[in-house]
C-alpha cells in the first residue's frame, strides 16, 4: 500500500464530518445575522417609501398637528447634518491626535497606558450619560443654552474612543520600515508622522471615523438632554432647540396616528440614507487618494 | 563631497544587552568599505550607528565617537536629523513609500525637507534616477506607484531617493539579499559608479559580492551567544580574501564557519 510507503493518507472520515458541520455552523451563524439586518431595511423602506417625496424633504413640522397630514423632517436632517459635522469637527481631530500619541510618541509609558485605560472606559459610556454630563457642565453649569453645538458636544464624547482605537490601529498597520526610509532621509519625526504615517493610514483612518459618525448619527438620548426638540427650522446650530432625524422618529412614532408613524418611517429611512451617503463619499474620496487609482 | 569617517571604541546596546563593542576604523573617502561576517554580529547594528538611526530603536543609546571629517556625529549639540541627511541609507529590503508616485518617492527627501521649484525637481529626479540606473525603465512611467515596480527595480528607485539628498556617506545594507542575479549585477555596476562621489559601506553576506565591489574589507565576528560582536580586522580586500592577518578571517571567508 502506497500510503504505509510515504505516510501520505487520506483525509480521514472523522475530519470530513467535522469540517462539513463546521462549515454548516458558520453559514447558519452568517444567515441569523443577516435576516435581522435585512428584515429592519426591508420594513424601513416599505413603510418610509410612502412619506418620501419633496415636501418631506423640505418642510418641517411647524404648524402641523399630530392629526395632520404633510409636513416633514427639514428641519431635523439639518440638526442631524450640523451636529454630526460638529462633532465630528472635535471629536476626529482630538481622536487622531491622540491615536498618534499612543503610537508614535507613548511606546508604552505611564500616561500612555492611562490614556488607553480611558479610552477604554469611554467606548463603555451609556450614550445617555454623556447627554447628562453635558446638560450638567454645559447647559446647568455654565448656563448654557440647549443648542445643536451642545448635543454636538455629547456627540463627541460617544465618537472620540471609536476614532481613538481605530486610528490606533491603522497606524499600528505602518510598517516600521517606511518610518525608517523616512527618516534614513533627514525628515524630522514629525514630518514623518504627517508626510508618510498618516497618509499610508489614511483609507483606515477614513473608515474608522465613519463608524463613528454612523455610531453617533442615530444616538437619541444625549441629543434629547441637549439639543432639546423643536418642531421649527433652526439653522443656528449654537442658539437655542433642534431636531435630530432619531429624535424626530422618536418623536412621530410616539403619536397615535398613521401620517406621523408614515412620518417616522420615512425619518428613520431619511437617516439610513443619509448615512450610506456619508459612507460612500468617504469611500469614494478613500479611493480617490489612494495610488491603485493611478494604476500600477 | 565624499567624506571621511572615523570611528574610536564603539559601543551600542540594546537596553541592557551590548550588540557591539570597542570598535574602532577608519573609512575612506571615494571607497567601497564592506562590512563581513556570521548573522548576528552586529553588521547591522554599526553600521546603523554612522547615521544615528541606531537611536531611532527604543531603549538602544551608544558609546564612544564617530567623527564624520572633523566633526563629532553624537556632539552634544549635533541634529540627528541633520546626520542622516548627510549619510544616506539604504536597506535590506526595499521600502518605496507606498502613496507616492514613482517621482514622489526620489523628490521625497527633498520635498520633505524643504522647497524646491518644480523644474530643480525635475532635474534632480532625472539625475538620481539615471545615477541608480533606473531612468530607462521608469521615464515613461513617473506618476505610477513606486510599489508597482519589481523588486530589483524598487531597491534602485530606494537608492534613487537615498542619492537625491545628494549625501555625502551612502550606507547600503544588504542592498541586493532580496534581488535576482541581474538585479544584483546591476547593483553593483552602480556602487562601482557611485563610488567616484561618495563614500560607501556595504554590508554583504555574498563574499564574491565583496570582493567585486569592495576597496576595503572589514570582517566581524563574536565570541559566543549573547556575547557583543566585535571588529577582527579591516584591510585592503584583496589581502583579507587572498591572506588574512588573522585565523577566524580565513575561516570565515573560506566556508569553513558562519
Ligand atoms: N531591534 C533590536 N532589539 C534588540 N536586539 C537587537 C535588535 N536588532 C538587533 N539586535 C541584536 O543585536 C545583535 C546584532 O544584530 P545585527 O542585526 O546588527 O546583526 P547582523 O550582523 O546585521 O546580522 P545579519 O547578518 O543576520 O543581518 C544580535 O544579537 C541581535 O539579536
Ligand atoms: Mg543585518
Amino acid at each position: 500500500m502506497t500510503t504505509v510507503q510515504t505516510g501520505i493518507q487520506p483525509i480521514s472520515t472523522s475530519r470530513r464530518v467535522k469540517d462539513r458541520v463546521v462549515q454548516a455552523l458558520v453559514y447558519l451563524a452568517f444567515a441569523i445575522a443577516v435576516v435581522p439586518l435585512l428584515s429592519v431595511l426591508w420594513l424601513v423602506v416599505k413603510n418610509g417609501l410612502a412619506r418620501f417625496d419633496l415636501e418631506f424633504l423640505t418642510h418641517s413640522m411647524r404648524n402641523i398637528g399630530a392629526r395632520d397630514a404633510g409636513g416633514g423632517a427639514y428641519h431635523a436632517i439639518i440638526g442631524t447634518l450640523e451636529q454630526v459635522l460638529f462633532a465630528s469637527l472635535i471629536a476626529v481631530p482630538i481622536g487622531l491626535l491622540t491615536a498618534v500619541y499612543l503610537v508614535e510618541y507613548g511606546s508604552g509609558g505611564r500616561l500612555s497606558r492611562w490614556i488607553s485605560f480611558f479610552v477604554d472606559v469611554m467606548t463603555g459610556v451609556p450614550s445617555v450619560v454623556s447627554g447628562l454630563f453635558v446638560l450638567a457642565f454645559w447647559v446647568l453649569a455654565l448656563g448654557m443654552p440647549f443648542s445643536g453645538f451642545a448635543g454636538a458636544m455629547a456627540l463627541s464624547i460617544l465618537m472620540m474612543p471609536v476614532v481613538v482605537r481605530s486610528a490606533e490601529e491603522m497606524l499600528r498597520l505602518v510598517p516600521n520600515d517606511l518610518r525608517e526610509a523616512s527618516y534614513a532621509l533627514g525628515v524630522p519625526k514629525w514630518r514623518t508622522i504627517v508626510k508618510v504615517v498618516l497618509p499610508t493610514a489614511f483609507t483606515g483612518i477614513v473608515t474608522g471615523v465613519m463608524l463613528a459618525v454612523a455610531r453617533v448619527a442615530g444616538e437619541t438620548a444625549p441629543l434629547l438632554l441637549t439639543v432639546f426638540f423643536t418642531d421649527s427650522i433652526n439653522n443656528n446650530p449654537f442658539n437655542g432647540p433642534q431636531m435630530g432625524l432619531p429624535l424626530y422618529v422618536f418623536d412621530q412614532a410616539g403619536r397615535p396616528t398613521d401620517t406621523a408613524i408614515d412620518r417616522a418611517w420615512t425619518g428613520a429611512l431619511t437617516l439610513i440614507l443619509i448615512v450610506m451617503l456619508l459612507n460612500l463619499v468617504a469611500r469614494l474620496i478613500a479611493w480617490w487618494r489612494s495610488p491603485a487609482k493611478r494604476g500600477s | 563631497m565624499a567624506k571621511q569617517i572615523e570611528v574610536s571604541g564603539l559601543d551600542a546596546y540594546y537596553g541592557a544587552h551590548k550588540a557591539i563593542e570597542g570598535i574602532t576604523m577608519t573609512i575612506e573617502p571615494r571607497t567601497v568599505t564592506a562590512f563581513i561576517g556570521p548573522s548576528g554580529c552586529g553588521k547591522s547594528t554599526f553600521l546603523r550607528t554612522l547615521n544615528r538611526m541606531h537611536e531611532v530603536v527604543p531603549g538602544a543609546r551608544v558609546e564612544g565617537k564617530v567623527r564624520l571629517e572633523d566633526q563629532d556625529l553624537y556632539g552634544p549639540d549635533v541634529d540627528p536629523v541633520s546626520v542622516r541627511r548627510t549619510i544616506g541609507m539604504v536597506f535590506q529590503r526595499p521600502n518605496p513609500f507606498p502613496t507616492m508616485s514613482i517621482y514622489d518617492n526620489v523628490a521625497a527627501g527633498l520635498r520633505l525637507n524643504g522647497r524646491f521649484s518644480r523644474s530643480e525637481l525635475d532635474g534632480i529626479v532625472e539625475s538620481s534616477l539615471k545615477g541608480a540606473n533606473l531612468w530607462n525603465e521608469v521615464k515613461d512611467r513617473l506618476n505610477k506607484p513606486g510599489s508597482g515596480l519589481s523588486g530589483g527595480q524598487q531597491q534602485r528607485l530606494c537608492i534613487a531617493r537615498a542619492i537625491a539628498v545628494r549625501p555625502q556617506v551612502l550606507l547600503m545594507d544588504e542592498p541586493c539579499s532580496a534581488l535576482d542575479p541581474i538585479s544584483t549585477l546591476a547593483i553593483e555596476d552602480l556602487i562601482s559608479s557611485l563610488k567616484q562621489d561618495y563614500t560607501i559601506v556595504i554590508v554583504t553576506h555574498n563574499m564574491q559580492q565583496a570582493a567585486r565591489v569592495s576597496d576595503k574589507t572589514a570582517f566581524f565576528n563574536l565570541a559566543g551567544q549573547g556575547q557583543p560582536g566585535k571588529l577582527i580586522e579591516m584591510d585592503d580586500t584583496s589581502k583579507i580574501f587572498t591572506n588574512p592577518g588573522q585565523k577566524a578571517t580565513e575561516d570565515y571567508i573560506t566556508g569553513r564557519f558562519g
